[in-house]
């Protein structure tokens, strides 16, 4: 179904709006001419260190940074007033850096945040640790107190490099004008090599303020951190024998697919073979969730077919996941009769949470393409029964929930009705809690990269500034729909302003249960219903207060309401915030308890 | 979903407007009551599924059901690293973060410039070590790791303080070990001893009995033996002494 046509909702191209973000502004420059400008960057002498610091950023095609001023950034920023890099002020520096991962993810470059010393630095912290977490390719700069002041307990002063060291990739102190403009390029560049995650640039205010007419060069991450994409051909036999011999083999595709780009080879292969697919959550629209072989995602509150799949495959097929413990559930019982071919770029995460029988480092599209051709055609797995085992189970624990017209709206309802109003190009990102699983399992997922959220951190408040983020790196014609949690909304709310000055449109829906929903939950499967802390019966009305923002206000309190609010946010071109109130009691099911089985999958609170 | 459930979702959804009756809305909608749960969701129950038998160690290797828990055992490990700050920082942040049990650490500079070699001593399971290898090597100024073999080269050097009071028989016990003496004085002596890690321990035993006041120990630090380098494909670089090329020459072979 596509998005309703309505007279405001029109392009920025033909700009009647002026509220429409400088970048869509800008006239469309072609490869060539972004070549040459990334070049002219590259080798133009820039004057001052935070010149070479903005240099380098335009060498890279870096087009969108997000951030806040203060002290210590000041001389960066101001660079940044005379360059092609749009920056986008938000209202917090966590609102920065979680907009930079949005932005990452949906481009597939690394997205870019700034923040001052001291305070501006470490709000970046969550943002940081999340990107790490999830393996998102992101650059972070860092204002830092000048350089003969750093170690005294200065204003602002805070061990940035020391504080995120556990956090990034690598981090960089720069400590010399001359070289801070090729530390940045080096930063973007190794936060996109082999396997992606954010880096950081501490920059003292001396060494952006020094003088440098050394030009900033290409963006080159160093050599050593370039893995080599082609897996040994030993490794790759090996597997493949595996595989051929399989009875009931199973693909579980990660994130890692979606940050390799190896969507179409990992889709090529399932379906050449016929193995069925599960995913990780990170892992969704690695595969089409329509698909026939397409059992959804596995894991704490996967789907219970999913879950029957992967406790009784006997050769698992992993491919660019870190078998969180959120998938696996205990390890002692996860696949417990599989042997396990993993694929992954890191070498590190080989054997680190479950041992893999066929190692096979390398780049996930080359390896797919690699095993591809070691299967022999004759000698394919015979799938046909495992399949049928695995339909089976698909009728057996079905996804579906009750609705009653007379009672508050389902959570899942609203879901399905806002993905059945948009195109499967659409993008949601969420919040943590309920709404997050809701959302991950009642969407059908079809592409890569259209499912953002917060993995391996659980940052509550991620949804809306990776909403910002998303939208800015999205095409116009794609929907951004958020999906929050009045909770978790209230933790990054104020980039609701960000979102109306930018006139971005967004659709934020709040699933608004007057509860952090998914600690009550758990409060009354395991704390015997004492709800400590997890009634937030105080909320604000979002609506009125997204209008208080200067975004359009909607609510949903029972069923009737649904199909127009849909219709009418979906219209709207700028940011609209959904008050959906829905049923306080619903509860996310299937659930694996925390370190039981996955085969043990709760259907209801009396199985838990 | 099957057909009767749509319609019953689309009787809920709407509520009597004019919601068309083949709305995709909502698609595993069902109706409240029925066989299935009000809330929760409908299927056999976890007693009901069949259970496969197998099982995993805590390191996710698959096991027999009697097999007992792993044994660990001490590794040391060396480290070729890029002199820059903070390096030795982020590889001992590293042990402390992932828990790996770490017996001693030391750092010092090699013969080419602007290198450093981290000599660690761990005591963990096959696959603690194989992780804390792994993980060692993705720090960027990490450049090579290798994992020592038993006969590999290493030594120590402890500092002991010892009651002076018979003066004679600590010397006597510092020049069995081949050590030296530091600091003598009327109430106090310091010695050296360098060795692998037994001779120091016997070496602290032995002087245990003058009563021993401070000690300081380095940590060990080792080199492979002969011609294999002590990190995969380590080159040497020429310290100011060595003047000879020819000695290198089959250190690659
Ligand atoms: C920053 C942060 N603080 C605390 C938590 C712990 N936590 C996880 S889910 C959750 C409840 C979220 O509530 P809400 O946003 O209202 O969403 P719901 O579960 O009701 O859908 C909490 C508090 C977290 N994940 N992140």
């Amino acid at each position: 179904m596509s998005e309703p046509a309505t007279p405001d909702a029109a392009s920025p191209e033909e700009g009647d709006d002026e509220g429409r973000t400088d970048r869509a502004e800008q006239p469309e420059q072609t490869d060539e001419e972004a070549a040459a400008a990334r070049e002219d960057a590259a080798t133009r002498a820039p004057g001052s260190g935070a010149n070479a610091v903005v240099a380098a950023l335009e060498a890279a095609g870096v087009e969108t940074a997000f951030g806040v001023q203060g002290g210590a950034i000041m001389p960066v920023y101001d660079a940044l007033s005379e360059s092609s890099v749009h920056h986008i002020t938000m209202a917090h520096e966590q609102g920065a850096v979680h907009a930079a991962d949005a932005y990452g993810i949906v481009r597939g470059d690394p997205g870019v945040c700034m923040a001052t010393s001291g305070p501006g630095a470490t709000n970046l912290v969550t943002g940081i640790a999340d990107a790490s977490m999830d393996s998102d390719a992101m650059l972070a700069l860092t204002g830092q107190v000048p350089s003969d002041m750093v170690g005294s307990d200065a204003f602002q002063e805070t061990d940035t490099v020391g504080v995120t060291a556990p956090i990034t990739k690598h981090n960089y102190f720069a400590s010399d004008s001359d070289e801070v403009g090729r530390t940045v390029g080096e930063a973007f560049a190794l936060a996109n090599t082999g396997r992606p995650g954010p880096t950081l640039v501490d920059l003292p205010k001396d060494v952006s303020f020094g003088e440098t007419d050394r030009p900033v060069g290409e963006p080159t991450a160093p050599e050593r951190a370039v893995p080599d994409e082609e897996a040994d051909e030993a490794q790759v036999e090996a597997a493949a024998r595996a595989i051929e011999t399989a009875e009931r083999p199973l693909c579980l595709f990660g994130g890692g697919v979606i940050k390799g780009d190896a969507t179409e080879q990992v889709r090529a292969f399932a379906r050449e073979f016929g193995i069925p697919v599960v995913t990780t959550m990170p892992g969704i629209g690695s595969f089409p969730e329509d698909d026939d072989l397409c059992l959804s995602w596995a894991g704490m509150h996967g789907t219970g077919y999913a879950n029957m799949a992967i406790t009784h495959t006997d050769c698992l097929i992993a491919v660019g996941t870190r078998f969180d413990d959120r998938l696996t559930g205990g390890v002692d019982t996860f696949a417990p009769e599989a042997e396990v071919v993993h694929v992954d770029i890191d070498p590190a995460e080989i054997s680190k949470n479950v041992h893999a029988d066929y190692p096979v480092v390398g780049d996930a599209a080359t390896v797919l393409d690699q095993l591809d051709a070691a299967i022999g055609y004759g000698d394919a797995p015979d799938t046909e029964a495992w399949r049928e085992q695995c339909a089976e189970w698909r009728e057996e624990y079905p996804m579906d929930y009750a609705i009653d017209p007379d009672e508050p709206v389902k959570p899942q309802f609203v879901v399905e009705a806002f993905d059945a109003a948009t195109d499967d190009d659409a993008y949601v990102t969420t919040g943590v809690g309920q709404h997050q699983m809701w959302a991950a399992q009642y969407w059908t997922y079809r592409e890569p990269r259209t499912f953002v959220s917060s993995h391996g951190l659980g940052t509550m408040g991620y949804g809306l500034p990776a909403a910002v983020g998303a939208r800015v790196a999205a095409d116009d014609d794609r929907e951004v729909i958020c999906f929050e949690g009045d909770g978790s909304f209230l933790m990054t709310i104020q980039e609701l302003s960000v979102a109306v000055r930018e006139n971005l449109d967004i659709t934020v829906v709040v699933l608004n249960n007057e509860y952090i929903g998914m600690v009550r939950q758990w409060q009354d499967a395991f704390f015997e219903g004492n709800h400590m802390a997890s009634e937030y019966d105080w909320m604000p009305e979002f609506d009125t207060l997204a209008e208080a923002f200067g975004a359009k206000g909607f609510r949903i309190d029972e069923y009737d309401d649904v199909e127009a609010v849909v219709e009418e946010a979906l219209a709207y071109d700028g940011p609209s915030v959904v008050d959906a109130h829905i049923d306080p009691e619903e509860n996310v099911y299937p659930m694996v308890a925390s370190g039981a089985a996955n085969g043990q999958f709760a259907l209801a609170e009396d199985q838990l | 979903m099957s057909g009767e459930d749509d319609d019953a979702t689309n009787a809920a959804a709407d509520g009597g407007t004019d919601h068309p009756a083949d709305s995709p809305i909502a698609e595993h909608a069902r109706p409240a009551g029925g066989d299935a749960p009000e809330t929760g969701l409908a299927g056999p129950t976890p007693e009901e599924r069949p259970h496969p038998s197998g099982r995993r160690d805590e390191h996710g290797v698959r096991k027999e059901p009697d097999d007992g828990g792993e044994a660990t055992r001490r590794a040391t490990v060396s480290a070729l690293v890029e002199d820059e700050p903070g390096v030795l920082a982020r590889a001992a942040g590293l042990f402390r973060r992932r828990q790996f049990n770490i017996e001693s650490l030391t750092v010092g500079p090699t013969t080419v410039e602007g290198h450093s070699r981290i000599t660690l001593v761990v005591e963990e399971t096959e696959a603690g070590i194989d992780q804390a290898k792994k993980q060692l090597a993705k720090l960027t100024p990490v450049i090579a790791v290798g994992e020592l073999s038993d006969d590999a080269v290493a030594a120590e050097l402890v500092l002991l303080k010892v009651r002076g009071h018979e003066p004679d028989k600590v010397h006597a016990i510092t020049s069995m070990y081949d050590g030296e003496t530091l600091d003598a004085g009327p109430r106090t002596i310091t010695v050296q001893i360098t060795g692998d890690e037994n001779l120091i321990d016997d070496a602290i035993d032995a002087f245990d009995q003058f009563g021993i006041i401070e000690i300081a120990r380095t940590g060990q630090t080792a080199l492979e033996r002969g011609d294999s380098p002590t990190t995969p494909g380590e080159e040497p670089g020429h310290s100011a002494g060595s003047t000879d090329d020819d000695e290198f020459t089959n250190y690659d072979d």
